[in-house]
């Protein structure tokens, strides 16, 4: 509940709209009331008189007032439609600018999934109740509070009457709902139950055919099927019982009403008139009724989706830069060294991810870093990209803490090629274009030519300009590779980092890629994370990493004479060779 | 008069399905041959006609029900206050109860006996469904996305649920109580019943305008939600890029032009969706105005009494409703008609044909295996395999090399029969695989793919998967001699952790150990593995490629290649080029014939000195 108040602020630019929102609804409820009055009047004073001129007037008069509140009607859909609709983009605005402000070790302890639910479904559904609270929620209580209102205009002594029904009645929908809400869960639970069992059986297609296991998962699917199908006759049942006994009850309250009402006009206490008008003013408090059951509804899954909104919206933003930052460029050849570096993902209590690194790194060299998985390779690369900070020790650059260089300035001298590309849906100009937009055609094409991404890009249907991702050409592994390598090239980085940026690059043109890399390079730094031996083997010096740790630094003369993984890994991988084939 | 509540249900039932959010677009669809997807979607009820029969009748008697009562009521209150008859009265009001309670617990009863029909209907559909894809031939799961097809099955089968438990019942009443009250109105004033017979045109009408151009703007809200959604997702994977590239700021402004692009499709669709509500309630209004004005200049000309008038208001409003009702359960129903058309398209698909009755059983083969000219395409005029002969003896092992989309996988489909030879043949033990039973054959050899596929159960289920017998201490022997008892012991719970969707909390390596163990348990007498094209850390591929080596002893094994250790290792080597065997010989005779796999393999050494 209080998650939803917070949000309130979304309002504030919509209040106007909303206020008129609101406005017109009142209206709209008001002329739906007096409709009723209206034909009561033309018959007791124009049919029953037989007053032409009256029914006229009445007639004309209820035109009016119908197209009146059409037309209010129409003004509250416009106005309850622009701000829920403002809200709901304001909201995902919101949300959007804040995770692409957070720092990354809080954006890690999200899922792609967890953050897009956010910024999709518990937007909209902050958007509907926004939305109906600004219609039928707020015209529902309204008509409940104007007929009885006007029950009570009409007949005191039997809205006194009436009025214990409607709190049954309200007691019955509250009965149901409760009854319902936890056959409702596992309703939920048994239908994803079955849905999983679909998505396996269709996404491991293959490997149910192979061990010819077609009949038990007939049979798998048979009993969750089952079962969802048994609890789903329950709700139905329930829902069969809801129904009927709510419309029964209110029918019972008009009996109530007639037998009395009845009585008391036999005694001269009421006209026939007032009892029809009190009936059409009962009858009109059942549907809002059920309304109001659905809005508790939209209240509670809207609060849930509030409390997943400020999730994201209270964690805080990246910190700002120290004052003192450093604003001068890094120098053209960079020298990096790591001082006693560790590192730990914040929160995880394990053994750090890497552990009192000493490194000095020399610009115009290429150095790769090898070791398996879980070494911390790519880790150490993200602290140079100060996607991390190190938890102890320091990185610098040219004898300056990386910390106090303004971050922008320094992630310009910067380039990076991932282990998986990530590239964006536009063409493949755009793509090579990300890093430095305003780059002239004849830089992409010399950096897609190093890159070695040129030949096969002016084959693609409308070379550069082809569309690539959603909707687009879909590339190859190699392909992403070579254009995510073109598009670091083109930034003319001071320090570039690969990280296992050509494991699906044939050996052939990786070691051409290499080639001009070193070309490109000249002046500045290269670090190369890879897992194939024969690429280290191209670098200039290679470090051992495992567990964290350096283990070797060197040549592969000196690291065979001094590393014994390193001679593991040669003794492994010589035979592991992937045969790449020129496919 | 009209005086009675009726029928509150499909309120209730908008009030639950809202809850289960079943408000998406998918509403808006609509079936190519309506009448026959209908057809098709009864045969499924058939089984309860009987039962139907009697929902049928209940609801007949409570849409009379509900009719009678208000009219009751009426008459009660004329009975006391013109005729002041207290006697009458009693026996209106008795009635009166006696309808309400009839309408009100026949609905209670079709409702409880459509709960029993609904979900079993749909039980048996969704079952044959299952049992159909089991079926299929592969040849439909590799033509489209898994995620699409899966995504669009749920989504059906939920729609002519929805459509079959609500709307079904809901159209009948709605029908039957507009019926009712026709004949009501005609006998009443056959001029005024004439002149409301002007309202369901307008009504449906004016519903079915606003519903056409509801459709065309959701569906382009649709496109840009899509378009909102992809920007989304790709700027949160790629946010490391983004950040390195610092691309921050064009990134939002690509973002706010499409989220603005949403917002202004959403104001448009649900203005006109809105429209609906307001639309629909100033025509009862105006139909009740209408019945006014006229019926009393009609009563002016003594064309029609006083109760008459009142009486026809009342069934004015009451008429309404149900036209209401029927609108949104016809778009309902076009959905889910819709929905059903395509599940019944997959139903209609040819199923892989059914073992012959004279098909031979295999029992324990030794693993001879003989390829005979075959040649297979799986588009017509694009052969992929082109007269394909070869023989392994048992316990041989082949390794088979060769450039990518060369037909080394199309091979493996054809061995397992996932897809049918056309021409040429494959013989097992001498057994034409055609003539023998597809599980027989199956069972005979053991499959490991190059990404792993693990089910979301437990580690020792995985493993069992092949061989559901098997007791626990077999499932360990396998996963020791496989090389995965020690990692599976530093599970969170050992072999009972159960493996998140698709043994994403395993690594790649841990995965391809797990399914060497599934294989090594079912113990097939030939092997076909899909070596994976990437390697895993070296340590695990290290072991990996051990567990690989005893899985293969004593068995015959077809090897799809792409490491060297596996092809030194292979008794000899087949290499495929476009479809074809360019050369097969051992490891020596190959590296001497200076030819194709020559060439390939001395590509290792390529430009290795820089």
């Amino acid at each position: 509940m209080r998650a939803i108040f917070k949000l309130l602020r979304f309002l504030r630019p919509y209040w106007r709209d909303s206020m008129l929102a609101l406005l017109s609804l009142i209206l709209v409820v008001a002329l739906d009331l007096s409709i009723p009055r209206m034909v009561q009047r033309l018959i007791d004073h124009g049919i029953l008189p037989g007053d032409l001129r009256e029914i006229q007037r009445a007639f004309f008069m209820m035109l009016i007032l119908s197209a009146l509140d059409a037309a209010f009607a129409l003004m509250n859909n416009a106005f309850s439609v622009r701000v829920s609709e403002g809200v709901a983009r304001d909201l995902r605005e919101a949300l959007f600018l804040r995770i692409h402000s957070l720092p990354l070790p809080a954006l890690d302890q999200w899922s792609t999934g967890g953050l897009m639910v956010r910024l999709s479904s518990d937007a909209a559904a902050v958007q509907r109740l926004v939305q109906i609270t600004l219609r039928i929620g707020t015209r529902a209580p309204l008509l409940i509070a104007g007929s009885i209102l006007l029950m009570f205009q009409t007949d005191a002594r039997l809205t006194q009457a009436a009025l214990p029904l409607l709190l049954l009645t309200s007691g019955l929908i509250g009965f149901f709902l409760w009854r319902m809400e936890p056959l409702f869960a596992t309703v939920q639970e048994r239908l994803d139950r079955l849905n999983i069992i679909l998505q396996e059986n269709i996404a491991g297609v293959r490997t149910v055919r192979a061990f010819h296991r077609g009949d038990d998962e007939r049979r798998r699917f048979e009993q969750a099927s089952a079962a969802f199908t048994e609890r789903n006759i329950r709700v139905m049942e329930q829902m069969a019982l809801m129904g009927p006994s709510l419309s029964l009850c209110l029918n019972l309250g008009i009996v109530l009403v007639v037998w009395m009402g009845g009585w008391q006009a036999a005694h001269g206490g009421t006209t026939p008139g007032r009892i029809a008008a009190f009936v059409n003013y009962l009858q009109t408090t059942l549907n809002p009724l059920l309304i109001l059951a659905n809005l508790a509804q939209v209240w509670a899954s809207a609060s849930a989706s509030a409390v997943r909104i400020h999730e994201i919206l209270d964690q805080s933003t990246e910190a700002e830069e120290p004052e003192e930052a450093v604003d001068r460029l890094p120098a053209l050849r960079p020298r990096v060294a790591l001082e006693d570096v560790s590192f730990r993902y914040e929160g995880s209590a394990g053994a750090p991810v890497l552990h009192r690194i000493h490194l000095t790194l020399e610009p115009g060299q290429i150095v790769a870093i090898l070791g398996p998985s879980g070494a911390g390779k790519s880790t150490l690369l993200h602290l140079l990209l100060r996607f991390y900070d190190p938890t102890e020790g320091r990185i610098t650059l040219d004898g300056l803490d990386l910390r106090r260089l303004r971050r922008e300035r320094f992630l310009a001298r910067v380039a990076w090629v991932p282990q998986e590309p990530s590239l964006f849906s536009g063409t493949v100009r755009d793509n090579i274009r990300f890093g430095r937009p305003d780059a002239p055609d004849e830089e992409v094409i010399e950096a897609a030519m190093a890159a070695q991404a040129h030949e096969f890009i002016i084959r693609l249907p409308e070379g550069y300009d082809t569309w690539i991702g959603e909707r687009g050409v879909t590339l190859s592994g190699g392909q992403r590779q070579r254009i995510a390598i073109a598009r670091a090239l083109l930034m003319r980085p001071d320090l570039l980092l690969l990280d296992d940026a050509t494991s699906a690059v044939d050996l052939e043109t990786e070691s051409r890629i290499l080639r001009s890399i070193r070309e490109w390079m000249r002046e500045g730094l290269c670090i190369i994370v890879t897992q194939r031996l024969s690429t280290a083997r191209r670098a200039d010096r290679m470090v051992v990493m495992e567990g964290g740790r350096v283990l070797g630094i060197g040549t592969h003369a000196e690291l065979l004479g001094s590393c014994s993984l390193y001679r593991e890994i040669y003794a492994a991988q010589i035979d592991e060779e992937i045969l790449e084939v020129a496919g | 008069m009209m005086w009675g509540i009726r029928r509150a249900t499909s309120t209730v039932e908008r009030v639950v399905s809202q809850r289960r959010g079943t408000d998406r677009p998918s509403r808006l669809e609509q079936a190519r041959d309506p009448l026959q997807a209908m057809r098709r979607l009864l045969r499924y009820l058939r089984p309860y006609r009987a039962r139907l029969a009697g929902v049928g009748a209940l609801v007949s008697i409570s849409t009379v029900a509900n009719l009678i009562g208000p009219y009751l009521v009426g008459r009660a209150v004329d009975s006391w206050t013109i005729h002041r008859d207290t006697a009458g009265m009693v026996r209106m009001v008795l009635a009166m109860l006696l309808a309400f309670l009839l309408g009100s617990s026949s609905d209670a009863v079709s409702g409880m006996l459509m709960a029993g029909i609904s979900p079993r209907a749909l039980q048996r559909m969704r079952q044959d469904l299952f049992d159909h894809l089991q079926r299929l031939p592969l040849r439909f799961f590799d033509m489209r996305p898994a995620g699409e097809l899966i995504s669009r099955l749920i989504n059906d089968i939920d729609a002519v649920h929805q459509a079959i438990s609500q709307n079904l019942i809901g159209m009948a009443a709605s029908l039957l109580s507009l019926a009712g009250l026709m004949i009501a109105m005609f006998l009443l004033n056959p001029v005024l019943a004439m002149a409301s017979l002007v309202m369901g045109p307008l009504m449906i009408g004016s519903t079915a305008w606003i519903t056409r151009a509801t459709r065309r703007e959701f569906r382009q809200l649709q496109r840009n939600l899509g378009e909102l959604s992809s920007v989304v997702e790709e700027s949160i994977s790629g946010i490391r890029v983004i950040r390195a590239f610092r691309g921050r700021e064009r990134l939002i402004q690509t973002f706010r032009s499409r989220n603005q692009a949403v917002y202004e499709s959403a104001v448009r669709a649900n203005t006109y969706a809105l429209l609906l509500m307001p639309l629909t309630n100033q025509l009862g209004n105006l139909f009740v105005i209408l019945i006014a004005g006229l019926g009393g200049w009609l009563a002016l000309r003594g064309a029609a009494t006083v109760g008459t008038i009142v009486a026809f208001i009342s069934y004015a409003r009451a008429f309404v409703q149900p036209l209401r009702q029927i609108s949104s359960i016809y778009n309902a129903l076009q959905a889910a008609l819709a929905g059903a058309e395509r599940v019944f398209e997959i139903l209609d698909l040819p199923p892989e044909p059914p073992d012959p009755p004279d098909a031979v059983s295999l029992d324990r083969v030794r693993g001879e295996l003989c390829v005979k000219d075959l040649s297979f395409e799986y588009v017509p005029g694009v052969p992929v395999l082109r007269n394909i002969s070869f023989h392994v003896r048992p316990g041989q092992t082949v390794a088979i090399v060769g450039p990518t989309g060369a037909g080394k996988t199309t091979l493996a489909n054809l061995l397992l029969r996932f897809y049918e030879a056309e021409h040429g043949s494959i013989c097992l033990d001498g057994y034409d695989i055609r003539e023998v039973r597809r599980g027989d054959l199956r069972q005979q050899i053991g499959v490991v793919l190059q990404d792993a596929f693990l089910f979301a159960a437990t580690v020792m289920e995985n493993i069992r998967y092949g061989r559901p017998g098997a007791s626990d201490e077999e499932v360990i022997r396998a996963a020791q001699l496989a090389g995965a008892d020690v990692f599976i012991r530093q599970l969170p719970h050992g072999y009972v952790t159960v493996l998140s969707e698709q043994g994403s909390n395993l690594s790649r390596g841990q995965r391809q150990l797990l399914a060497i163990a599934r294989v090594l348990l079912t113990d097939p007498a030939v092997l076909i593995l899909d070596e994976a094209t990437s390697s895993v850390d070296p340590r695990t591929e290290l072991q990996v490629q051990q567990a690989l080596r005893r899985l293969r002893e004593g068995r015959t094994s077809l090897i799809i290649a792409h490491r060297l250790s596996t092809v030194r290792d292979a008794d000899w080597i087949l290499v495929l080029q476009d479809g074809a065997i360019v050369e097969a010989g051992t490891f020596r005779d190959l590296l001497a014939r200076r030819g194709v796999f020559y060439r390939l393999y001395m590509s290792q050494f390529e430009g290795r000195a820089i």
